[in-house]
């Protein structure tokens, strides 16, 4: 079957990949890319690992085409760090505990990160809402909730 | 916060356990960069994907794969014939016994599907999409047969028989005819008839429970990699690659020594990741194709396919003097088991009064098969499900005879020389202790509002030790590699570090904690019962002491002293004795970087048989808020009391008592099992299996108790499991303070909350 | 499945012309949220998939006769992040914010929703109540429709082959008016609609409602537009007895099934509820009266 070719940018870098049509991004990030930092979860929107930034804007990318990312800017899990710097929100999962398993963590982050370029102030409620298609079976939430808003007081004090 | 009581003093002060270190593995897993069981890729590698019966019961007549071997890009189709039909044989798997016939029939279906998703057929494909094709071309020709879901209807006369030579066991004569009963167990003390003649009150209740999935993340995920020459590498998300190995190596017929399985990074488990599903399947297929064979399952799949906790129906009479002082405990329990035999009805059995001190106890289990999933380990299997029961009506007696519920659990309470139904006396334990800071606490005594209601309940769990090994190597510049059997599943790399740290005397981050592969150490019983913190801690602390043993005989000879004139403090060997003072102290570094010239490289092993695991007990406060327009619970507010033993590294015990709180919350309101009249699972994905989301619930305080388990060498009890037992009881009693009606089924959906409360205004 | 082809036409044109491509299996592609799931799930095995995210206009928020043309492709959180849109039609705005979790919210679209037709998507009874029409274009031209003449059963519209809906209209209102929806789901967020219910209404000088309108969803096999509800509400203050004659009228519409998510009692018993605390909160926003129950979230 014919493959489509894709030209995108992921995390900064340009970058050139062929898929199946009913591959999704999510697909061609793991299986294609490499970039297994985005977990599947349910293949279906309902547990937020897959999370990746779109243009800006949080998605799950196992609800994504592969195709769809043409001329589009993808922001994984693995771009969230600078260099040797890890993001803030990720220093502060590491602090808070956030994490037990770690496999929603990455979604965590990515979905917590662009929470607060839209919202550096959020309330407890609003990060748990804007969250609630993150699913962790570990945590409770306690921990993550936490480090979100701490993260969010720290950055805005800097 | 959390807060801390210490109710031992503490042996000496510690450097390091009790204090909160970024977790070794913590980088990895905030960049992405940590390799679960479906990260993994290889060279020239396949893809498998399982054929599942669409019928939860049938005959397999025939299955012919001869359309999709011939497609192109099929590499190897595999059904049960490829897989030697085992004998019975039970072994241990998670904390339940297994049967390898069974696990084989599980597997990959033999004679008959027992449920919808039982595996029956596999392919291996260059391609997802090739594969899944090739799944479709797969002709089975099935006799339907009439199936049992529900588990009083398994029991009933003319019930379809799932297998048709399941004679029950544990009752006496034995019975001639097969039925779905597998097992009886019965555990008891004193006289209950007494007992209840005794009581001024007595309560008698019925209870049921739905299945509900551990419902971890990640799905399960393996590759495997089968080399011509018969040897084989598994690389797989479980909770003990070694059971893993184990299994594979019965199931396939092969020397344990020709697999290596390596643990995966584990996106969660909960008891759910102790038994094999894919990983037989996918060497069976590598071996066929001689490439490497990923798999991983669908949610769907995980669903369908793999074991949630069982659910039951229950019967439970206690009776009690009008002083608050409990007489008798009745229970007659019946689990579901899903399709083969050995549910949790033992420990569901054994659990249910551990939280009192009685003098008469009856506890009756039946472990019953049905058309569905072979339930699977879940947290404390089967000791939420009873215990949830035992716990509604002991707050039933409570608010009967008026007294505090606490104070009626104070009254009765379990404590150091109970001796238990199910036979050992109690060693120390800390029930009373977290009784008694729930009593303190200030949640239990805020007032609430309209509408709302708030719960007490305790919880049991046994906790294990088990065989385990570990090995410490001292690096060339005094650093170690601290080598642990256990996947870890939630941060035991940093608690077994910490401990060796503390053993050593040596900072924590010149420990590597690394969980070794099976053929780099010996056996180790997996990564659950609460044990893997227990057990390394034991294993941790004799490798730790060997290699010091070691090291203090290396610094012996380099100051040409006697062995026995070297102690160990602080991460360096002192000359003692007449020596004291006459040498500086060598450190780990100067002691490793002459070792090979005082006798080579410097080690410590450990493999043991851990015992001595510490009970553990919980006391949870819950507020819950009910819409009575809409039956909606609203959990307002929670708290978590728990004896740890010791904390090692207090965030993630307190993580446990969240997580595990929250799953409790999940099962109570809105976790469910939904099957439709024919026989299909109609909720297997996470849109309608609904755990908890952010949104959902409060912040969960937790309060750690630390009553020191003596047979520890750091005081650890383990802590995973016993955190879900009581969150069920205790929304129920929230519940029927805000309403006054006592439910008795779980979970509390508004639907059936909302019927209660109309039914009880006379709607 | 093997051959699916993925097409982004950059016209209506060319996209009519995919979709009308004779004997082929074709599906929309706008936010995907549906539509990836059922591709995963093997539900649907289309020929083409036709991507309308390039087509001009499908992405853009049009002020129009003092009401709103919302394209096809416009995003669930792009509607929210609309600083008008929300202040004319706050009931709509929330409703469609109720679609799934933040994630889907980045790509979930009206139209999407409307077109699934499933009887308990959340925005639909809001746009209904909203009177809202969408534009039908297909070989024969173009027509406009009442969204409630769209679904026609559960996963079943009234569009012809070829035919895909290109905006949404939400019209202009008169002073006055407030709109609300509600929905009850076991859980806080990333369940389906149990029952929904959405309330338009206005009030006179004197705060007697003199219009409305009521939409239900996850009632009956499509969401309803409910005229006998809408009539317990016009000539009354909207004060209690209203407010009960609203619950029962709602209720007695119900055409419900048991399933997986709710019974047919149960659903009967909370539209009602809904209706009512919904038609609480537009009334108070018609009055000027900021509702501390308005959006879910």
């Amino acid at each position: 079957m014919a493959k489509i070719h894709v030209t995108t940018e992921i995390n900064g870098d340009p970058v050139e990949f062929l898929c199946e049509p009913e591959q999704t991004l999510l697909d061609v990030l793991r299986d294609e890319l490499y970039l297994t930092g985005s977990k599947e979860g349910c293949g279906s929107g309902d547990c937020g690992a897959c999370s990746v930034t779109l243009d800006g804007r949080l998605v799950c990318s196992c609800l994504v085409l592969g195709a769809e990312a043409e001329g589009k800017r993808v922001e994984t899990i693995e771009g969230m760090a600078d260099g040797d710097r890890l993001h803030p929100l990720q220093q502060k999962f590491l602090e808070h505990a956030a994490l037990q398993c770690g496999v929603c963590t990455p979604g965590f982050l990515v979905a917590a990160k662009a929470l607060l370029e839209k919202n550096p102030d959020p309330s407890e409620t609003e990060v748990r809402y804007w969250l609630a298609g993150n699913l962790c079976r570990c945590t409770g939430y306690d921990k993550i909730v936490r480090a979100v808003l701490d993260t969010a007081s720290d950055m805005r004090g800097s | 916060m959390a807060t801390a009581l210490k109710f031992d003093k503490p042996e000496g002060d510690y450097q390091w356990i009790g204090t909160r270190p970024l977790r070794p593995d913590g980088v990895d897993k905030v960049t992405g960069r940590a390799k679960f069981g479906a990260d993994m890729a290889l060279p020239d590698m396949l893809v498998g994907k399982v054929l599942r019966s669409p019928h939860p019961h049938a005959r397999i007549k025939k299955i012919d794969t001869s359309k999709a071997e011939a497609l192109p890009g099929v590499k190897a189709v595999v059904t049960a014939v490829d897989f030697k039909e085992l004998p019975h044989e039970l072994s241990l798997a998670g904390e339940m016994p297994i049967n390898y016939r069974d696990v084989g029939r599980n597997v990959m279906a033999r004679d008959k599907a027992l449920y919808e998703g039982h595996a029956v057929a596999a392919v291996a494909a260059t391609s997802a999409s090739i594969a899944r094709k090739a799944l479709k071309l797969i002709e089975v020709d099935y006799e339907v047969l009439p199936h049992v879901i529900e588990v009083m209807d398994a029991v009933k006369d003319g019930a379809p028989i799932l297998h048709e030579d399941l004679i029950t066991v544990g009752v006496e004569p034995a019975p001639t005819k097969a039925s779905n009963v597998a097992k009886r167990v019965e555990f008891a003390i004193g006289d209950i008839d007494k007992g209840f003649a005794e009581a001024d009150v007595v309560v008698e209740r019925t209870f049921d429970t739905k299945p509900v999935h551990q419902a971890y993340i990640e799905p399960h995920a393996c590759v495997a990699s089968v080399s011509e020459d018969g040897q084989a590498e598994l690389f797989v998300s479980t909770q003990g690659h070694f059971i893993v190995r184990a299994h594979c190596a019965k199931l396939l017929g092969m020397d344990i020594a020709k697999i290596r399985v390596t643990a995966a990074e584990i996106g969660g488990g909960f008891g759910g990741k102790t038994v094999v599903y894919l990983e037989p399947v996918a060497l069976m297929l590598s071996k066929k194709a001689c490439r490497p064979v990923k798999m991983q399952m669908s949610r769907e799949e995980v669903f369908k396919a793999t074991g949630p906790t069982s659910g039951a129906h229950m019967r439970i009479k206690i009776g009690a003097t009008r002083d608050g002082r409990i007489t008798a405990g009745e229970a007659e329990l019946y689990y579901q088991a899903g399709a083969f035999p050995g549910g949790p009805i033992g420990p569901g059995a054994m659990c249910a009064f551990a939280p009192y001190d009685l003098e008469n106890v009856k506890t009756v289990g039946f472990d019953i098969v049905t058309n569905r999933p072979k339930v699977a380990a879940y947290r404390a299997p089967g000791a939420p499900i009873s215990e949830y029961a035992v716990e509604s009506v002991v707050d039933e007696i409570a608010k009967t005879l008026e007294i505090d519920p606490v104070e009626l659990r104070l009254k009765n309470a379990a404590k150091e020389g109970t001796r238990t139904a199910y036979g050992p006396k109690f060693g120390k334990v800390g029930l009373v202790q977290t009784l008694e800071a729930a009593k303190a606490h200030e949640h239990y005594n805020t007032p609430l509002g309209p509408n709302q209601g708030r719960g007490v309940a305790s919880g049991f769990w046994f906790n294990i030790g088990g065989e385990t090994s570990a090995t410490i190597n001292i690096n060339d510049d005094g650093t170690i590699t601290l080598i642990q059997g256990t996947p870890d599943i939630g941060g035991s790399r940093a608690s077994n570090a910490m401990m060796a740290a503390e053993a050593f005397g040596i900072d924590y981050d010149k420990v590597r904690p690394i969980v070794g592969d099976t053929s780099a150490l010996g056996f180790t019983f997996l990564t659950g019962g609460s044990r893997a913190t227990l057990a390394n801690g034991v294993t941790t602390r004799e490798a730790a002491n060997n290699a010091i043993t070691e090291m203090c005989k290396r610094a012996a000879k380099m100051w040409e002293i006697p062995e026995d004139a070297v102690k160990w403090e602080n991460g360096h060997a002192l000359p003692a004795g007449d020596n004291a003072g006459k040498f500086e102290p060598l450190s780990m570094a100067q002691i490793a970087k002459m070792a090979p010239k005082t006798g080579g490289p410097i080690a410590g092993h450990a493999h043991i048989n851990v015992q001595g695991a510490g009970p553990s007990f919980g006391t949870h406060i819950v507020d819950v808020e009910v819409d009575k327009e809409t039956g909606k619970v609203d959990i307002l507010r929670y708290t978590v009391i728990q004896d740890a033993g010791r904390a090692v590294h207090p965030s993630y015990v307190e993580g446990q008592y969240q997580g595990g709180a929250v799953q409790g919350i999940g099962w109570a309101l809105n976790e469910e099992y939904i099957y439709g009249e024919d026989g299909k699972l109609q909720n297997a994905g996470f849109l309608d299996y609904r755990i908890p989301v952010a949104s959902d619930v409060p912040m969960i305080d937790t309060v750690i108790v630390e009553c020191t388990n003596p047979s520890h060498p750091y005081g650890v009890r383990g802590v995973g499991e016993t955190p879900i037992v009581p969150p069920m009881a205790a929304i129920s009693n929230a519940i029927e303070q805000a309403t006054g009606i006592r439910f008795t089924e779980l979970p509390m959906s508004p639907p059936k909350v909302l019927k209660a409360l109309d039914e009880a205004n006379g709607g | 499945m093997a051959s699916m082809r993925y097409e982004r036409p950059e016209t209506i044109d060319a996209a009519v012309a995919l979709l009308a491509g004779g004997p082929t299996r074709t599906r929309v592609l706008a936010g995907g949220t549906d539509l990836l799931v059922q591709l995963r799930s093997g539900m649907i095995e289309p020929d083409v998939v036709v991507d309308i995210k390039a087509i001009p206009g499908m992405r853009t928020i049009t002020a129009e006769d003092g009401g709103f043309r919302i394209g096809a492709a416009v995003a669930g959180s792009e509607l929210k992040e609309h600083p008008d849109v929300k202040q004319l039609w706050p009931g709509v705005v929330e409703a469609v914010d109720l679609i799934g979790s933040t994630q889907v919210q980045g790509r979930c679209t009206m139209v999407g929703n409307l077109c699934n037709a499933s009887p308990a998507a959340d925005s639909v009874p809001a746009m209904i109540a909203a009177a809202a029409t969408v534009c039908v274009v297909g070989s024969g031209g173009t027509r406009d429709l009442p969204v409630e003449d769209v679904v026609t059963g559960p996963g079943k519209t009234s569009l012809a082959d070829g035919e895909f809906i290109s905006w949404v209209f939400l019209p202009s209102r008169p002073a006055r008016s407030g709109d609300a929806y509600l929905r009850f789901i076991p859980r806080t967020e990333m369940d389906i609609a149990v029952v929904g219910a959405g309330v338009s209404l206005t009030l006179g000088e004197d705060g007697t409602c003199t219009a409305a309108r009521v939409g239900l969803g996850a009632v009956a096999a499509t969401p309803l537009l409910v005229p006998d509800a809408a009539a317990a509400l016009v000539g009354t203050k909207i004060d209690d007895a209203a407010l009960e004659n609203l619950s029962a009228a709602a209720s007695a519409a119900c055409r419900p099934i048991d399933d997986k998510r709710g019974t047919i009692e149960y659903r009967t018993r909370v539209a009602g509820v809904l209706a009512r605390r919904a038609a609480i909160i537009a009334r108070d926003r018609a009055k000027g009266i900021a509702s501390a129950n308005g959006g879910a979230h």
